[in-house]
């Protein structure tokens, strides 16, 4: 039985944890200090690629304060699986015989303060022999390219992995560890039969999450050899598990908690810090603490940098015949989860359109660089950067109408997607025309003069679109519980992180909801994994379409448990209830009603007793043909959104300035609009870093802006001085109240709109991100 | 070298003795426990560690405890509580200003002390003023939002007024922020 009128959904209710942020009382990792608590620190490896000869740790031993020291070495003496690694088994906490890249962890001391801890790590005599490293994915594909990782054991975690499901341990040949391959129709004949055929290469360089709170993580040993941890992760299940296989525990005896995130972006998914603290701990007998500082920040993860050649037919009549896509994805020296970016990407890597013959090879490649994993979109933006420039390239060359191409190959309700799956309750076209609108797009002609800004001959304006879409992971599993207590209020039991999406909020606006109950009267136990039920990662936008429907399912069987009771105090069939704010009623009558409190009151007679509500969700793909790719259902639902910009563009220094950026997103059906045009208008800001500034910069491997000095993220100054966050509903029948996931797809146009606006402006292309005032000018040059 | 130094922490007197090269972060957080300033760069580049010392916004993570010896400093925690929030606090709130929030002390802080500056700041002077502080949920937006419906809610909006000083220690300890 369902609220005729949902009162809690759909409205701009403000965070639940509102107050704890704006005075400053939220926790994270870093305020946690069990009581004689360590601090753990790390030194890292000074050449890109060697091998380890010798670590003398017996200096740093003999400090005063210092309690524990390990090497890699250390931990092949130790009883633990000790590689780790979510795709592939090819990461220690401690570098194993070979260092991989400059900033590789070799050996890590814990001690009562960072300062002694400090002081160990200098006395640690590190001894590298080293070899021929490659540090650009062209490269390392080379037959002669140095083998960054010599074996490759796939790590059989995840199901939606499904090329490396029941792989076994393999000598690498070559740095791809991983590809993803599609094929539709006939590529070659389609472009035989196109009317024009484009080349191009695009690029982008790795870039670094740079949530502000650093990673952070914290172990401690009981007794009874039961481990305890709080750690900074999107993924606490994941932690508990890995953890567990790591020390050859039951997951029973792994207990990890995870507080408020400060932001996270991907950075903080599978495991990081947690291993080694528990190792130390370990070593210590005392609790540590290993928290990074920006600087390590930038060797931990990274956003992956790719290189992508798209070679492209259309027809004269303005649509897309073929498109083949060659990716090569920089996931660094350790994959991390580089696969899951090159799979979850590769289905849409031919963009969002209807394209009848599709071949896409997408590698992921080691390089002796910081390992790469997820980050915000799992790949779309760069694939996205890649195909939307290319759209746009076409559009210009032949003289049609940006949108126009666009909305004339967009996917659309009922079209067979090139994996072979249909598309149902995609939004895009509409998204699109959004956008448009907002930027008030003239469907000008892509040949007419570009109008100049503000009367100033050396500004010139343009405007930009771009659009993506993108698969959500399947299959996954969400579990939650919902507690009511004696009084009638119910707690939340989740392991989705909050981490700034505002999950803590939608989670409890739709147990409110779905109990009737007061939002006031609803609270969200963090995750613990002791309490708080399976969830695979709060990360790929899955939070609200699926802990939204297992905490909705758990709320749903609190309430069925509770309703009999109600119906016999009011007299009524128990499907003839109704509740909202927190009181009960019978449709039939509704001058009588009551609380749930009274209703606990009569279930169990006096304050007592708990009503205990549960919700599994899961999603399931269909069978998929390795090697064509082609799946009758390769996810749950897809995502996808809209960006048009317009840039003013000085053309004496080459500067871009953002006049207006509207992005939309398809939400399904707004659980709480504000929080949905927040997560929109966020992602939309944070896209302009890598479209316009940000970029690791590394010389013969090292990276030579490893902070905020150098590695310059959006300000206040970077704003754009309108800024319009858009939501398209398109409700999708699996998702809570119709709602979907949109915490990423805000951000997968940003780049490619801005860079389309920019050479409406100035006529000129650039290929590669970010968009510096130096390749504007350069582009602009005259030859 | 030791210092013996005297802090006067949102209202609350801590007589202590620190080394020289301690920053006042690492006694909000190391010996006083007060955890709302966050480090997110150490080096006077986010703005996540912003403390008021003497009315002014400081980077904590660089600013030397020996430094502040003797005088007056407001942490997140002493401008306002849940009850008797800060306007800027308030106006964060009804804006929604914030995501993950690790950067809304830093950012609450130092609004508070533009406002009391510029009394009517514009949406230019705020991004200048605020350039230093980063967000990286890169709530910006609703945060100019905020400190322009926070300048109209000031005591005394009209009128500029004299720097951001702790009051007396009130009973419940908390300093009455400015
Ligand atoms: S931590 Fe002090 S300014 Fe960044
Ligand atoms: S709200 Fe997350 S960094 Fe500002």
């Amino acid at each position: 039985m369902s609220n005729p009128r949902p009162a809690v959904i759909g409205a701009d209710v403000p965070r639940v944890e509102g107050i704890d942020k704006v005075t400053g009382h939220v926790t994270f990792v870093d305020n946690i200090e069990p009581p004689g608590m360590l601090h753990g620190m790390i030194r890292r490896s000074q050449v890109p690629h060697g091998r380890i000869r010798r670590i003398d740790t017996s200096r740093a031993r003999q400090l005063s304060g210092v309690y524990a020291v390990l090497t890699g070495e250390d931990l092949l003496r130790m009883d633990i699986d000790p590689y780790i690694g979510p795709a592939f088994k090819d990461q220690a906490p401690l570098a194993i015989g070979k260092v991989r890249y400059a900033g590789d962890p070799v050996a890590a001391v814990a001690a009562v303060d960072r300062d002694t801890a400090e002081e160990a790590l200098d006395l640690i005599d590190v001894e590298v022999e080293e070899l021929p490293a490659v540090f650009d994915v062209q490269d390392a594909l080379r037959p002669d390219a140095p083998l960054v990782c010599e074996r490759l054991v796939p790590a059989g975690t995840f199901a939606d992995l499904i090329e490396l499901l029941g792989g076994g341990d393999v000598p690498a040949t070559s740095n791809a560890c991983f590809q993803y391959k599609l094929r539709r129709g006939d590529v070659a004949e389609g472009l035989r039969r196109s009317d024009r055929v484009f080349e191009h290469t695009f690029s982008n360089p790795p870039t670094q999450h740079s949530d502000l709170e650093y990673h952070c993580s914290i172990a401690q040993w009981e007794a009874s050899n039961r481990l305890q941890v709080w750690t900074a992760t999107q993924s606490p299940s994941y932690v508990r598990i890995m953890l567990a296989n790591m020390f050859r525990l039951p997951e029973s005896r792994v207990r990890v908690r995870v507080p408020y995130l400060g932001g996270g972006f991907g950075s903080k998914l599978y495991m990081k810090l947690e291993p080694l603290a528990a190792l130390l701990a370990l070593v210590a007998g005392r609790p540590v603490k290993i928290r990074l500082t920006r600087n390590e920040e930038f060797f931990t993860i990274t956003k992956h940098g790719l290189v992508a050649k798209l070679t492209t037919g259309v027809t004269r009549d303005g649509r897309l015949l073929a498109r083949d896509c060659q990716i090569m994805w920089d996931t660094g020296a350790y994959a991390d989860i580089g696969p899951r970016v090159t799979h979850k990407s590769g289905y849409t890597s031919a963009g969002p359109y209807q394209i009848p013959n599709v071949r896409i090879d997408s590698f992921s490649v080691y390089t002796n660089k910081p390992p790469a994993g997820a980050f915000r979109g799992f790949g779309i933006m760069q694939v996205c950067w890649a195909y939307e420039s290319q759209m746009d390239i076409i559009a210009r060359e032949m003289g049609w109408d940006p949108v126009e191409f666009r909305l004339k190959n967009v996917l659309r309700e009922g079209d067979v997607q090139a994996t072979g799956t249909v598309v149902h309750s995609l939004g895009l076209d509409q998204c699109v025309r959004a956008v448009a609108d907002a930027v008030a797009w003239d469907y000008r002609e892509a040949s007419a003069p570009h109008p100049t800004g503000d009367g100033a001959r050396h500004l010139v304006r343009g405007k930009g679109v771009a659009c993506s879409m993108k698969a959500v992971i399947t299959p996954s599993v969400s579990a939650a519980t919902v507690l009511v207590h004696s009084d009638g209020s119910a707690s939340v039991l989740s392991s989705s992180v909050e981490m700034g999406q505002g999950s803590d909020t939608a989670l409890c606006q739709i147990v409110a909801e779905e109990l009737g109950a007061r939002l006031q009267d609803v609270a969200i136990v963090h995750p613990d994994t002791d309490v708080t039920p399976y969830d695979l990662i709060t990360a790929g936008s899955r939070t609200t379409f699926h802990m939204g429907n297992a905490v909705r399912m758990a709320a749903i069987d609190a309430r069925s448990q509770l309703w009999p009771t109600a119906a016999e105090l009011l007299d009524a069939a128990p499907d003839d209830l109704t509740a909202q704010d927190g009181r009960v009623w019978a449709r039939t009558a509704s001058d009588r009603s009551l609380t749930h409190g009274q209703i606990m009151m009569a279930r169990f007679g006096g304050r007592a007793g708990t009503i205990e509500g549960h919700g599994l969700f899961e999603t399931h793909h269909g069978s998929t043909d390795l090697d064509t790719g082609q799946s009758d259902r390769v996810t749950a639902h897809w995502m996808c959104g809209a960006t048009a910009a317009e840039v003013e563009v000085d053309t004496d220094t080459g500067q871009v300035r953002i006049v207006n950026l509207a992005t939309a997103v398809d939400v399904g059906n707004a659980i709480n609009p504000f929080a949905c045009r927040q997560q929109i208008g966020g992602a939309s800001v944070q896209g302009t870093g890598p479209a316009l500034l940000e970029e690791m910069l590394f010389e013969a491997g090292q990276l030579t802006n490893p902070s905020f000095v150098d590695y310059k993220i959006p300000s206040f100054l970077d704003l754009p001085d309108r800024l319009q966050p858009l939501t398209v509903e398109d409700p999708h029948p699996d998702g809570p109240y119709g709602a979907k996931g949109i915490g990423e797809a805000g951000i997968f146009a940003i780049a490619p709109a801005i860079a389309n606006a920019v050479a409406d402006a100035v006529g000129a292309r650039i290929p590669s991100l970010p968009i510096t005032p130096e390749k504007v000018l350069r582009a602009i040059a005259p030859p | 070298m030791k210092h013996d130094v005297t802090l006067t922490v949102n209202g609350r007197v801590h007589r202590m003795v620190v080394e020289s090269h301690r920053t006042l972060l690492e006694v909000l957080r190391g010996e006083l426990k007060l955890f709302g300033a966050r480090e997110s760069c150490g080096m006077s580049l986010c703005g996540a560690c912003t403390t008021l010392v003497d009315g002014l916004p400081v980077s904590s993570c660089s600013y030397l405890a020996a430094r502040a010896n003797g005088r007056s400093i407001i942490t997140i925690e002493g401008l306002g509580r849940p009850g008797a929030l800060h306007p800027v606090q308030e106006a964060f709130l009804a804006h929604g200003a914030f995501q993950c929030s690790y950067c809304t002390p830093g950012m609450v802080l130092t609004a508070a002390c533009l406002l009391e500056e510029n009394p009517a700041p514009s949406v230019d002077e705020i991004k200048e003023y605020m350039a230093g502080n980063l967000c990286r949920c890169a709530s910006y937006g609703e945060i100019v939002e905020a400190v322009q419906a926070a300048a109209g809610q000031m005591p005394g909006a009209s009128a500029p007024r004299g720097p951001l000083r702790a009051g007396a220690v009130q009973e419940d300890g908390h300093g009455d922020g400015c």
